[in-house]
């Protein structure tokens, strides 16, 4: 080490000229920020990926081939019927929480329970819908925008059921051990991703139901 | 039962592949029987397999790129020796496998050696410079390793099993829809990059989390090292980028598999949307690479210029433009499109603004160098080529990214020539650069630097000869992905280019000479004080190798170059100060998880390719039934108790005083 590299290393090398010193930093943040912040970053990214679904079906939109738009074939009531079960399943999963905070394993069970059946009721919507689109052979093979319906409507159905099969594992968890701290942190990522389904379904109902029903 | 899969999937009529498949095969369970037969099995199993240690997982990312680029460099010297012997003849190697080789050769370079190379790296150094005990999801980290490693798995199996794609390194559909591809190559394709893609978003998750919220006391944003900052603008993009490519290739599966029509020719089917997905995708995937590499240079020439990196504040802002504009100029992939010239004038110019944030990076690692003491080490010699190779790089970048250019050099080896240019000028020789510099860090000795030397230079010139020839090429015309040819003029420049190619090989082979010759010289590289460079972050600040935990007392940082703050102030006071207060250390325990998934991932990504569907169903609900399994454990973490914290950073001390008093005095 020679005097001319360490005339260099004074307190402020970067010359940052007190801009650092406004901030302070305590160190890591404790282990439950830090679980939902990462599980933050996951569901953006999930949007990211919902979105390229949502981007081609914008592109496919008017590419029907020949065969049925959306407007033939979209039922607004069942739609109706199934955002009804999505929004009220995203309420009855706030108590779940509610309940978990309150340590009280029978809301927990009840209102998990209730949100399990309230998606199953809503998956079993959508796959009436799908099984009737089918058999009028309105499948995903008939036209590129009907490729691009039934990705981007089935993305978030397998989101659903992979909630459903979360949820349940959930209840079982909580059954068996209790509300240990990273339980808590499980179903606080868990409630996460249940309500950002529901905000994808909020923008699918508008753009894809909504507005393809006016067209 | 076995879905397409029947003997006819061996290439027994191909005796290049079966014959390497066959003597890859043979290593690989020799190694596993010495494994086994020398009792290192559950040595291996319990400190690296199961290990949720970043550090550890790191080198293993490290190594799966190291031995990817074997392969994948084999493939270039199969590509380069068929050109230079395919004019007015066919070479040795038929269409379909030639097809194959370059597919494999992109595919294997970006995926599984670049990204690993930067992955692993990020991995092992980053919670070191925050000057924390780990990254902020360690069972998850161990997880996105094991299925990088499923899909450079699945990519190797295609070599023996069936083919792998005939497309190019990105599958353009239409010629990778099921009528034109029928076979299971773009399926191998698309499955090991699914599979791998999902442990990069892991990755990705992991290190943006640990960056943002897990940092030592005093670690402000404007403290970190520069290598944190680019770790962070690189896994951004990772989170941001990654979904679009797994959602593409969803598409692309949906098409081969259930007759969608996302990018078919007939039903309304848009094949430039596929374009347009993948390069939004495929771009910022550049910067994934790049930024990291960024990093290292940035911490490289700072250390060995023995000066803080100068113009630390515009680096940052210039790591952060990158990081956005990245998403704004995919559309310079395919300016012959025919979007129109006003869209393709607002993509040529934001492809040549992001040139801009780019030179002022390479003038802040100039003006580092300028007025320091520069120490000509391995890494530093690895920085200095990449400034002079990345320029040339970049200005032919700019080049193409004039759109009337563009239609003359479009899918011409120009082009090959330029992507060569920054992503083995940049990504290649700044992870060589990092290799070098943190080899100590990780593994207690140094590597040789003499024949870390010889190895550069033979890298530098093989590198130039290999490819200013197709800078040549490109010019009279030659298109990229030929198997043969019968242009005269061409015919030299290939041959100089094979050259080039068995230089970069001698290169590669003074690598692995100097990894043994270094294993077997530990003794005398061995490096007892942490520090061996004269570092300035805090992970010279801990023993080489650290302790599991990293650090025994977590530091507090008070400046920026936080541990060269700390040797000063050691300097200037003496080694003072009093018996730190060790407390008991909380680490993550060991899991198999990452590996089962892995194993299960393997299966299903197998037997998806193969339309084995009752494989399918049994992997997927092994790897349900993992997660289960480890959603159940009780204790997933283990305690260190004090003492023995005490103990071991007392033994750490110890080394280095007494490695200090035999270099004579500090200062």
């Amino acid at each position: 080490m020679t005097d001319a590299t360490l005339a260099f290393a004074g307190d402020d090398p970067h010359q940052l000229r007190g801009m650092q010193q406004s901030v302070t930093h305590d160190g890591p943040a404790p282990k439950r920020i830090v679980t939902g912040y990462g599980f933050w970053i996951f569901l953006l990214s999930d949007i990211v990926m919902f979105s390229c679904f949502f981007a081609s079906y914008a592109v496919l939109l008017g590419q029907t081939a020949g065969g049925p738009s959306g407007a033939q074939l979209f039922d607004l009531k069942s739609v109706a019927a199934e955002t009804a079960c999505l929004l009220l399943s995203s309420f009855t999963c706030g108590l779940a929480s509610i309940a978990a905070d309150m340590r009280s394993a029978r809301w927990f069970q009840t209102a998990m329970a209730a949100t399990c059946v309230l998606g199953l009721a809503f998956l079993a919507l959508e796959g009436r819908e799908f099984a009737g689109l089918v058999s009028h052979g309105a499948g995903p093979t008939r036209s590129a925008f009907l490729s691009a319906f039934f990705a981007l409507v089935g993305c978030h159905g397998m989101h659903v059921s992979a909630g459903i099969l979360w949820l349940l594992t959930m209840m079982a968890q909580v059954f068996a051990k209790g509300f240990r701290a990273d339980i808590m942190r499980r179903l606080l990522c868990f409630a996460l991703f249940w309500h950002a389904l529901d905000i994808i379904w909020v923008a699918l109902f508008s753009v894809v139901y909504l507005l393809g029903s006016a067209a | 039962m076995f879905g397409k899969l029947s003997w006819a999937a061996i290439p027994l009529d191909q005796p290049i592949p079966l014959v390497t498949g066959a003597v890859v095969l043979v290593a690989i369970l020799a190694v596993l029987a010495w494994i086994v037969i020398a009792g290192h099995l559950p040595y291996l199993w319990r400190e690296w397999i199961t290990s949720v240690d970043h550090k550890r997982i790191g080198v293993m990312y490290t190594l799966l790129a190291m031995v990817m680029l074997l392969r994948g460099f084999s493939d270039a010297i199969l590509m380069r020796s068929q050109q230079a012997l395919a004019y007015h003849s066919q070479g040795y190697l038929p269409p379909e496998h030639y097809d194959q080789i370059f597919s494999a050769h992109g595919t294997i370079m970006i995926f599984f050696v670049a990204m690993p190379f930067v992955i692993g790296l990020m991995n092992l150094v980053v919670p070191l410079q925050l000057g924390v005990r780990d990254v902020a999801f360690p069972t998850l980290n161990s997880v996105g390793f094991w299925l990088t490693a499923t899909g450079a798995l699945l990519v190797n199996i295609s070599l023996v099993v069936g083919e792998f794609a005939r497309t190019g390194w990105l599958p353009y559909p239409p010629l990778s829809e099921l009528t034109y591809s029928p076979g299971v190559g773009v399926d191998y394709y698309t499955w090991s990059l699914e599979i791998s893609g999902v442990g990069t978003l892991v990755a990705g998750i992991n290190l943006v989390t640990t960056v943002l919220k897990l940092r030592t006391k005093g670690m402000t944003y404007l403290r970190m090292p520069m290598f944190c900052w680019t770790t962070l603008a690189s896994n951004l993009l990772i989170v941001a980028a990654f979904p679009i490519l797994t959602a593409t290739l969803a598409m692309l599966i949906l098409d081969r598999y259930f007759g969608f029509h996302f990018f078919t020719n007939e039903a309304g089917g848009n094949i430039m949307m596929f374009m347009n997905l993948i390069w939004a995708w495929g771009h910022p995937e550049v910067y994934i690479l790049v930024l990291p590499a960024f990093g290292i240079f940035s911490e490289v020439v700072s250390t060995f210029s023995g000066k803080p990196l100068f113009g630390y504040r515009s680096m940052v802002l210039a790591t952060m433009a990158i990081c956005v504009i990245s998403f704004m100029v995919w559309l310079h992939h395919f300016f012959t499109m025919g979007a129109g010239p006003d869209v393709n004038a607002i993509f040529g110019i934001a492809s040549m603004i992001i040139a801009v944030p780019t030179g002022v990076k390479i003038y802040n690692w100039l003006f580092t160098m300028y007025g320091g003491r520069v120490r000509f080490t391995t890494p530093m010699m690895w920085s200095i080529g990449f400034m002079v190779t990345f320029i040339l790089g970049g200005l032919t970048g700019v080049l193409v990214a004039v759109p009337p250019a563009d239609f003359l050099l479009h899918n011409s080896l120009f082009l090959v020539a330029h992507f060569h240019n920054v992503i083995i000028g940049g990504v290649l020789f700044g992870a060589f650069a990092g290799y070098t510099y943190w080899f100590p860090k990780a593994f207690g000795f140094r590597l040789h630097e003499g024949l870390g030397k010889v190895a550069f230079w033979f890298w530098l010139v093989g590198f130039y000869v290999a490819f200013v020839p197709l800078y040549a090429v490109g010019f009279l015309g030659m298109t990229r992905r030929m198997q043969h040819y019968d242009v005269a003029e061409w015919r030299p420049w290939l041959l100089v280019a094979a050259g080039g190619a068995v230089l970069i090989l001698i290169g590669i082979v003074f690598q692995i000479l100097q990894l043994v010759v270094s294993i077997r010289q530990r003794a005398e590289l061995r490096d007892l004080t942490g520090d061996p460079w004269d570092g300035r972050s805090l992970e010279w600040a801990t023993a080489s190798p650290p302790p599991v935990f990293n650090f025994a007392v977590m530091p507090d940082v008070s400046g920026a170059d936080a541990y060269w703050t700390i040797k000063m102030r050691a300097r200037q006071q003496g080694l003072a100060g009093g018996e730190p207060d060790y407390r008991d250390v909380e680490m993550p325990r060991n899991s198999p998880t990452g590996f089962v998934c892995a194993f299960f991932a393997t299966i299903m990504g197998f037997a998806l390719i193969w339309h084995i569907w009752w494989m399918v169903a049994a992997g997927g609900v092994g790897a349900f039934a993992t997660f289960v399994a480890f959603a159940w454990r009780d204790h997933d973490e283990y305690v260190i108790p004090a003492a023995e914290v005490a103990r071991i950073d007392h033994a750490n001390l110890e080394q280095r005083r007494a490695a200090l008093s035999l270099a004579g005095s500090p200062g």
